[in-house]
């Protein structure tokens, strides 16, 4: 059987004409200084994107990425230095380049060792290929068509459609070798509503590491349509949002980019080596209420954060970071667990061979309670419901964290009553986490759209989470 | 590998005949080269050396109506010729356009000002990693209260970009960046607050001193030390000049001509209305020597000019690329690309004169989130800044929001500070707004 290295060898080695000597020489190269661990990593990825909007296919492209990034790391220290040409030549420049960040010569005899086949969590294929350019964007057109079809007050409507075919193969100084074929694809339907001369727009989307026939199954894409609609007409009827401390019930799925903001973050190891992040030394302390348990699981089949190795080749794992409210441990990468002493988790990840790795989030997401959902919105006299959300961002710091509701209602004497404007809603990580106060039994997961920026660093992720409420949060409209 | 300009034309020019021989009726392309070197410290040490060593190149074919684009990393010729076949066969599959194409080539920019933008700093890592120490230990050493530390970094680097189109159009320059940075944290436990500062230019000799910038970044984070919440009000708000740059990229995204043709901005239909108080003016002026957002030409090749973007308080233009232009029946005014060293006029005071001038209400020195909706206008960010009491700074606040829509906020803008002391290429002082909600308790 051809596994996801054997393809990998095949793009990136062998393609571009580099042989085993060619790697003991460039990582002889690497660790001629005083280094503790080293590694290449090599990458070639196409991306097609295709969007549809007023009306037409207007826009369609194709890109290809290819180099390799050097590594070398000693104590703290780690230089770095990537280049877009496979030649034996370039990669010896950018290996001369990284070991510059240590100073003491020593003897480097490298020889390729094992090379590891981690348990495949998507299939090694390319998705860009897995369509016809006609079902494509017949696929697109229908889902304008649709959205049109929905309600006249639609005036515009966008459909894109992404698939990237990623692979990547890592080499590090103790001769181990990993390589992994990553697809994933994406798509979006975004709307916009008029009625009266008020404009709203929504949005609703989902992907995942597989073919891109994960659209048609179910109706997927159609239920995209149906739902950006569904959001937009919602908000044409909304009102100015409460302004001040309320309750706040969050609906299950993507509403868990809470806990990616709120604790997250403040969870990945190199903050907790540096000691700059709120959760920092606080292993083992009461972080949030003991309903909350969260994990992170990269091991999940074909959901878009997953990996079945990362980028320094460790296979991923499920984490658990909080445990009945206790914080359990970290996200790690080799270098920060190495450091701290601690396991690697399969967390090192990195935008591309230009970037460095570093501790970053998979799929994080916080286990199903016992609560009814319905008994949680009944549990509250005053307060928001809130069902989704656009982006969050986190000072890990000083732990305060805001994500964007972008459709939410009132709540008033236990029912869910009128729509109300998008509004940010802002707390404390730790301070937030003892204020759950329900925990649902609604686990769900968001539909795979998590982009994950850190130090200018993108990277797909995953969130989830049951329906929860949050006892007292700040919430940011303006109905003072 | 580091390549010239004259490489990079010689590239397009291959890239334009590839298309031509492939069948496109009009094709653009655009390559770009950049090295540089990044160098980290952290408490006192040496944490990370980076070479950079970007390519890129991007192709758009038209066939007729029909585009296509495809890029990629790789300049070689038989990477040039795949790309271009990418693009075309992506051009089978578009829709026929009534306004794609090229922007007119009567637009093209005829000829290429030198705008000084290239200046190399031939720094090596040790001396890089120098500079930065002394930024970091003069941000450790400016106060016992600072604890920790993210670090400081130095960071250089050197573009080289040509832009050409199938009318002829070949432009480009280099250019430089240099920047220092520094991020330090104050107070222990759950009392730890981060802040930063940095410098940045096309000049190294221009960088404001290591030590300035360490000095500012560790006042920052002091001054943030023993933040609180504040009652929910409605009140006055001051945006530092760092925060009001935002409110003016705010106002250019709305001002786009893709949101525009699209009815996805609250400025659609507004063209020549008052938008601001009638003292309000704003302008760019992409030819500014130096200046980070300096650009002979746009991404289309259109020249670049001096524009009123708003005179009197009235929207004077939209932001227009040749595509939008032709959507809306207008012409393209060279902003494929955006915004190019925008300047607000100030009112004459200085920040704390302004601070005196609001008396009672908040100083806004950081926002949170994304919650700037270019449809509707309505805005609601995470803040932290100052409470201010009879026009001076009571006690630092954060885990607040700030909320409004972004057209009232503009019609209550009452003053810009002279505070222009921003290392951005957005030109402008504090805004005083009249009044926001601000949600807290």
């Amino acid at each position: 059987m051809t596994t996801p290295l054997d393809l990998a060898k095949a793009t990136l080695l062998d393609k571009p004409g580099l042989n085993d000597s060619a790697i003991n020489k460039v990582m002889d190269r690497l660790l001629s200084r005083q280094i503790d661990a080293a590694d290449l990593y090599f990458q070639y990825s196409r991306l097609e994107s295709w969007i549809l909007d007023d009306g037409i296919i207007k826009e369609g492209n194709h890109n290809i990425e290819q180099g390799a990034g050097l590594r070398a790391i000693s104590g703290e220290k780690t230089g770095f230095a990537y280049t877009d040409e496979l030649s034996t030549n370039a990669l010896l420049d950018a290996a001369s380049a990284a070991r510059a960040i240590a100073h003491h010569q020593q003897d480097s005899h490298f020889g390729l060792k094992s090379q590891r086949n981690a348990k495949a969590l998507y299939p090694a294929i390319n998705p860009l290929d897995t369509l016809s350019e006609s079902q494509k964007l017949d696929l697109m057109k229908k889902l304008d068509a649709l959205a049109r079809a929905q309600d006249p007050r639609v005036k515009q409507v966008t459909v894109s459609m992404v698939a990237a075919h990623d692979t990547i193969l890592v080499i590090n100084e103790q001769g181990e070798m990993a390589g992994d074929v990553r697809p994933l694809v994406r798509m979006n339907v975004s709307v916009i509503v008029e009625q009266n001369g008020r404009r709203e727009q929504a949005s609703c989307g989902g992907g995942a590491r597989t073919s891109l026939e994960f659209f048609l199954n179910e109706d997927k894409a159609e239920g995209y349509a149906k739902e950006a609609v569904r959001q937009a007409l919602v908000n044409l009827e909304a009102v100015d949002a409460p302004a001040g401390m309320l309750p706040v019930v969050l609906g299950p799925g993507w509403p868990g980019v809470l806990l990616h903001e709120a604790v997250g973050h403040g969870l990945e190891g190199d903050f907790n080596r540096k000691g700059t992040s709120a959760f920092s030394d606080r292993i083992g302390e009461q972080v949030a209420s003991p309903l909350v348990t969260v994990v992170d699981d990269g091991t999940m089949d074909g959901r878009r954060g997953s990996l079945s190795i990362d980028d320094e080749g460790t296979p991923s794992q499920n984490t658990v970071l909080i445990e009945n409210g206790i914080l359990k441990g970290y996200m790690q990468d080799k270098m920060n667990a190495r450091l701290m002493d601690m396991p690697t988790t399969g967390n090192g990840r990195r935008e591309s061979y230009a970037h460095l790795p570093m501790p970053r989030m998979t799929n994080t997401y916080m286990l199903a309670g016992e609560s009814d959902p319905n008994e949680i919105i009944a549990s509250v006299d005053k307060g928001l419901y809130a069902v989704n959300f656009g982006g969050g961002q986190v000072d890990i710091t000083s732990g305060k964290f805001v994500f964007s509701a972008n459709e939410a209602y009132l709540i008033e004497n236990g029912k869910i009553t009128q729509p109300v404007k998008g509004a940010t809603l802002i707390g404390n990580g730790p301070e937030s986490m003892t204020q759950i106060s329900m925990v649902g039994n609604d686990l769900k997961l968001d539909n795979g759209v998590g982009v994950c920026g850190k130090e200018g660093q993108s990277v797909p992720v995953g969130v989830g989470q049951p329906t929860l409420k949050i006892d007292q949060m700040t919430v940011g409209g303006t109905a003072a | 590998m580091s390549h010239s300009l004259e490489s990079l034309q010689n590239v397009v020019a291959n890239l334009l005949d590839e298309a031509k021989q492939q069948g496109a009726s009009q094709a653009e392309a655009a390559v770009h080269a950049q090295s540089g070197l990044d160098v980290g410290v952290r408490l006192g040490e040496i944490e990370t050396i980076e070479r950079t060593s970007d390519h890129g190149l991007g192709v758009t074919v038209y066939f007729g109506q029909r585009k296509g684009s495809a890029s990629t990393t790789d300049l070689t010729p038989n990477a040039i010729k795949e790309t271009v076949e990418a693009a075309c066969r992506i051009a089978k599959f578009t829709s026929e356009d009534p306004a794609a194409g090229l922007a007119d080539a009567d637009k093209m920019a005829s000829s290429i000002p030198d705008l000084d933008l290239n200046h190399h700093w031939d720094v090596s890592a040790d001396d890089a990693a120098d500079i930065a120490l002394r930024c970091e230990t003069a941000a450790r050493e400016a106060d016992a209260r600072i604890t920790n530390s993210e670090g400081a970094s130095t960071h250089t680097q050197a573009t080289a970009y040509v832009y050409a189109n199938s009318h002829g159009f070949v432009g480009g320059y280099p250019a430089t960046r240099h920047s220092l940075s520094c991020s330090v944290i104050a107070g222990t436990g759950d009392q730890m607050q981060r802040d930063y500062w940095y410098s940045s230019s096309r000049l190294a000799n221009k960088l404001d001193s290591p030590e300035s910038v360490g000095l500012k970044a560790a006042e920052r984070a002091i001054a943030r030390l023993n933040s609180r919440k504040i009652k929910t009000t409605k009140c006055p708000v001051l945006f530092s000049a760092e925060m009001a740059g935002g409110l003016m990229r705010g106002l250019f995204g709305a001002m786009r001509g893709s949101a525009i043709y699209r009815d996805a901005s609250f400025l659609g239909g507004k063209l020549n209305e008052p938008l601001f108080p009638d003292w309000v003016n704003i302008a760019e002026q992409p030819h500014l020597l130096q200046a980070l957002g300096s650009a002979p030409f746009d991404n289309e090749g259109v020249a670049t000019t001096d524009k009123k973007l708003i005179d009197a308080g009235h929207l004077t233009t939209y932001l227009l690329d040749s595509y939008s232009a032709r959507k809306l029946k207008m012409t393209t005014t060279g902003h494929a690309g955006g915004v190019r060293n925008p300047m607000i006029q100030s009112t004459g005071q200085s920040r704390e004169a302004l601070l005196k001038e609001m008396g009672t209400g908040l100083y806004i020195t950081e926002l949170m989130g994304q919650g700037s909706n270019t449809v509707t206008g309505d805005y609601s960010r995470g803040a932290a800044g100052f409470w201010i009491e009879n026009g001076e700074i009571a006690y630092p606040v954060e885990e607040i929001t700030v909320a409004g829509n972004l057209q009232q906020m503009f019609q209550g803008l009452e003053a810009v500070a002279t505070d222009n002391d921003i290392p951005s290429s957005y030109n402008t002082g504090s805004w005083l707004i009249k009044q926001m909600t601000v949600a807290g308790n």
